[in-house]
């Protein structure tokens, strides 16, 4: 057992190091009185970030040479980002595209995908988003209903909306899934694409959350044209893609957890302030609980790492850290306002993380969903029966519309009826 | 960074589980509760080497790490065993830590052929300014025994109430507390003059638990090296959580297996959510559990500043895990995990026992709180370098960015 950085990492370590104090100069300063306001600027500096990461090589670390990338494994990434974190600077601004659109490209995409497009989503010049969710498929995500038509010249026309679309408002570019056949069972007939954002047709929507900012949005998809390269992988084979995705997004999650910044020393400190508090039992054994829970977060990460370092798969542990970091946060807010009442609501940090939280819940996998897999996969426990195996997606589609009353799908509220047990790996849930 | 277990460490733990597979021990945690005898682990445990585990190699121990202590205690959790270990470990690691021309019987120790329990006194924090022992009852902690002359002149008076293992120990190790306030570790032989031990069983019958009276028994001080008289509590802690970890691992292998094979209304019942996500929620408590005695072992080793707080985590973690389990094993199994001859009352009586001893796992999560606040403290007012990253929630599109 040895948490200690073998010779090779400690001389990694000190690379990155050497070179953080040299550039951290340079980094877009978040917060204190200094802090960057203005919203455009501030992405604008982060961009500028991100490439100076980039050529410093601190972005993309497990990212294969040939792409740009440093072509090493997931310690040396944690490494950095420990780094970074260390330095006092933000990471880079698009880790969805970094950590799981980028990947997916490389997995699936065409030889010309990889060349166009990996360079600029690594050096922050082209913002990426993921358009997978839309306001009838989450959890359910194979119920996707935008459509992807084939023109006489090989080239698509793509019509519907994609709902809660993280930095789809900076976004150059987003991988969508869409389907291509609804004559398809649901899980076949989808094909994945990369949608140019400034392309005609195409209306991004803030939609504004707890907290009051808006960092996610709805996008509406009319008539929009696509290029016969458009689609990444087969068409029709939109499904694995989007597994591959989903794939990166758990290790994404997994791996920067941590890096969300619910860590106990800081839940601690905001008690070690208030005499009274940090002398009371029932606060000092909620705040030992959810710090033990945090803690666990962190040497599970180590776990999780020791797999991947020898070549396998994280095992089980690694599945609920989301749910055990999410929950463990939401109770150290709670906490956090107890002790301090109603001024912890106001605006600054505190409050902001307890109004992030509860969608925390459901962004990357439900807390349910990712239940559902654990028990199946982990625990092998029986699957749920499903009413919607094997059955083309437009009866399905009309099935539902029948049990839902004759009610019009088409406002964002609309909830999803399909039965949506999670299940193996072809044909399962967002998790 | 690698948190596999060695070849070695596999090894032992498949030995660990042989060894105890030997003995029903289930059924004997059952027929104990009768008034049977439980079996007695203890020549086993000399066979298998554990006695020594924490003994250097020179004084004729095995000279393992804390990790390896835990394999083995964890494998006893699972078979409800008590191997006598969770006083015999802490007792002969704090010696071996002393060990010096006074310090009796480690060879004795080593191979078994002498048995140590551990005297519980806990170590002061914030709140709590004093070493201090478990209550016979209620809430109001007791004085850690006193300490009086030197040499073979030292003495020690003091009551200590549910102390594992101590029945028939050969010796009794722990802290008393000399004229001018200091702590100082002690060891008293079991059959000193002075020194009485009545035994005591409660709930869970497997365990061995005395009451232990000192009343100016001979004692001998040990010369142990600063910390190790407290490493002592916070390594029983880590014991009882792995221990803890063993009896979660079982009961949820026993639910999952039930909840695979008895239908209802024509499904598994593992396939209703209500049970699947249920048992899911003991899979996290205990892979949480178990990612913290890593925590601990590590700790011991390699950052013992740490070992309070990690130790202290593990036990609350695995303290609760261990609770749910128990809980959750029951009512999976409907009627029949209520009833006497099912094994989930048995998992369900050595949880709440074991909740109870050594501090107690509440008092686990205050000790976490302690050792967080005093690293609060420790780092000023303003928060630790990591945490000004500006990779936190106060900036929404990082926060978001990994989602
Ligand atoms: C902050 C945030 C950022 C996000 N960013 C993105 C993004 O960038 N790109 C993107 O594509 N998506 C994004 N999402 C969407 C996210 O992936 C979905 O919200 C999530 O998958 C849940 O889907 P849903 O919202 O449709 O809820 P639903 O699937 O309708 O679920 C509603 C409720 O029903 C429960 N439920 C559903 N099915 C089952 C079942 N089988 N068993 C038990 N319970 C069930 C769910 O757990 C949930 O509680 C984001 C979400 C949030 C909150």
């Amino acid at each position: 057992m040895d948490l200690n950085d073998t010779p090779e990492q400690a001389e990694y370590r000190a690379t990155v190091r050497e070179w953080l104090e040299r550039h951290r100069a340079e980094a877009p300063v978040l917060e204190g009185p200094e802090a960057i306001t203005d919203e455009q600027e501030l992405i604008a500096a982060r961009r500028a970030w991100q490439g100076k990461l980039a050529e410093g090589g601190l972005a993309g670390v497990a990212w294969p040479r040939e792409y740009g990338g440093q072509g090493r494994g997931p310690i040396e990434q944690v490494i950095v980002n420990q780094e970074i974190g260390r330095a006092g600077v933000p990471g880079i601004l698009d880790a969805i595209g970094v950590g799981m659109l980028g990947p997916t490209i490389m997995a699936h995409g065409s030889e010309e995908h990889k060349a166009r497009y990996l360079g600029p989503m690594l050096h922050g010049d082209e913002v990426w988003c993921q358009l997978f969710s839309e306001p009838a498929a989450g959890s359910d995500l194979a119920a996707v209903q935008a459509r992807a038509r084939q023109q006489e010249d090989g080239s698509w026309r793509l019509s519907g909306q994609k709902v809660w679309t993280t930095n789809a408002q900076i976004a150059s570019f987003g991988l969508l899934l869409a389907r291509t056949d609804p004559d398809l069972p649901k899980h076949n007939g989808l094909t994945m694409f990369i949608v140019p954002m400034d392309a005609e047709g195409v209306t991004v929507r803030g939609l504004r959350q707890i907290s009051g900012e808006a960092e996610f949005n709805e996008v509406f998809f009319d008539d929009v044209p696509l290029s016969a390269e458009a689609p990444v992988g087969p068409v029709g084979g939109g499904w694995r893609t989007a597994l591959t995705t989903l794939m990166f997004e758990r290790v994404t999650i997994g791996l920067g957890s941590e890096g969300l910044g619910y860590r106990a020393d800081r839940f601690a400190a905001a008690i070690a302030s208030d005499p009274d508090a940090r002398r009371d039992p029932e606060v000092r054994r909620r705040l030992g609980e959810l710090a033990s829970e945090l803690l666990a977060v962190r040497f599970t990460g180590y776990r999780t790492l020791t797999a991947l370092q020898q070549g396998q798969t994280p095992g089980p542990e690694s599945a609920l850290a989301k749910v055990t970091l999410v929950n463990a946060a939401i109770e150290a807010g709670e906490l956090v306002a107890d002790v301090r009442g109603p001024e912890a609501l106001g605006e600054g940090p505190w409050s902001y993380m307890i109004s992030f939280l509860p969608g925390l819940k459901s962004a990357g996998g439900s807390e349910e969903i990712l239940r559902n897999t654990v028990g199946e996969r982990v625990l092998g426990l029986p699957p749920e029966p499903r009413l919607d195996k094997g059955i083309p997606f437009s009866e399905l589609r009309a099935r539902e519309r029948q049990a839902a009353g004759e009610a019009e799908p088409a406002t964002a509220t609309q909830g999803n009826g399909a039965g949506a047990g999670a299940g193996d790996a072809a044909s399962g849930a967002r998790a | 960074m690698n948190l596999a277990l060695s070849e070695e460490q596999r090894l032992l733990r498949e030995a660990a589980r042989g060894t105890l597979s030997r003995v029903p021990t289930v059924a004997a945690a059952r027929a104990a509760l009768d008034g049977e005898p439980t079996p007695d682990l203890w020549p086993a445990a000399r066979e298998a080497g554990w006695p020594g585990l924490l003994i250097a190699e020179q004084r004729g121990g095995a000279g393992l790490g804390a990790f390896d202590a835990m394999l083995v205690m964890e494998e006893s959790g699972r078979v409800l065993a008590d191997p006598l270990l969770l006083g015999h470990l802490p007792a002969s690691g704090l010696l071996d830590a002393a060990a010096g021309a006074q310090t009796p019987a480690l060879e004795a120790l080593a191979t078994g052929e002498q048995r140590a329990a551990y005297l519980p006194v806990r170590p002061p924090d914030d709140v709590q300014a004093q070493w201090s022992v478990d209550p016979h009852e209620g809430l109001r902690r007791g004085g850690a025994p006193s300490l009086s002359g030197r040499g073979t002149e030292a003495r020690v008076s003091g009551r200590l109430s549910w102390v594992p293992g101590a029945p028939g120990a050969d010796l009794l190790v722990g802290v008393a507390i000399d004229a001018d306030g200091k702590p100082a570790a002690i060891a008293v032989e079991g059959a000193a003059r002075g020194a009485s031990v009545k035994p005591v069983m409660r709930y869970d019958a497997t365990r061995s638990l005395g009451h232990v009276e000192l009343t100016d028994a001979p004692a001998t001080v040990l010369d142990a090296p600063a910390g190790e008289a407290a490493a002592a509590w916070f390594l029983a802690q880590a014991l009882l959580a792995a221990e803890s970890v063993g009896a979660v691992q079982t009961a949820l292998d026993v639910s999952v297996a039930y909840a695979q094979e008895r239908h209802t209304f024509g499904r598994p019942i593992g396939s209703y959510q209500a049970i699947k996500h249920g048992l899911t929620e003991v899979l996290r408590r205990l892979e949480n559990a178990r990612s913290l005695l890593y925590y601990a072992a590590w700790a011991r080793q390699d950052a013992p500043d740490e070992f309070p707080l990690a130790a202290s985590a593990a036990r609350s973690a695995a303290g609760r895990a261990l609770d749910f389990a128990a809980r959750e094993m029951i009512s999976v199994h409907g009627g029949i995990g209520a009833t006497w001859e099912h094994d989930a009352p048995l998992y369900f009586r050595r949880a709440q026992l074991s909740r109870r001893l050594i501090g107690g796992t509440a008092d686990a999560s205050e000790r976490v709180a302690a050792a967080m606040l005093a690293r609060a403290d420790a780092s000023g007012s303003q928060p630790p370098a990591d945490e000004q990253a500006g990779t936190g929630e106060a900036h929404p599109a990082e926060a978001a960015q990994t989602v």
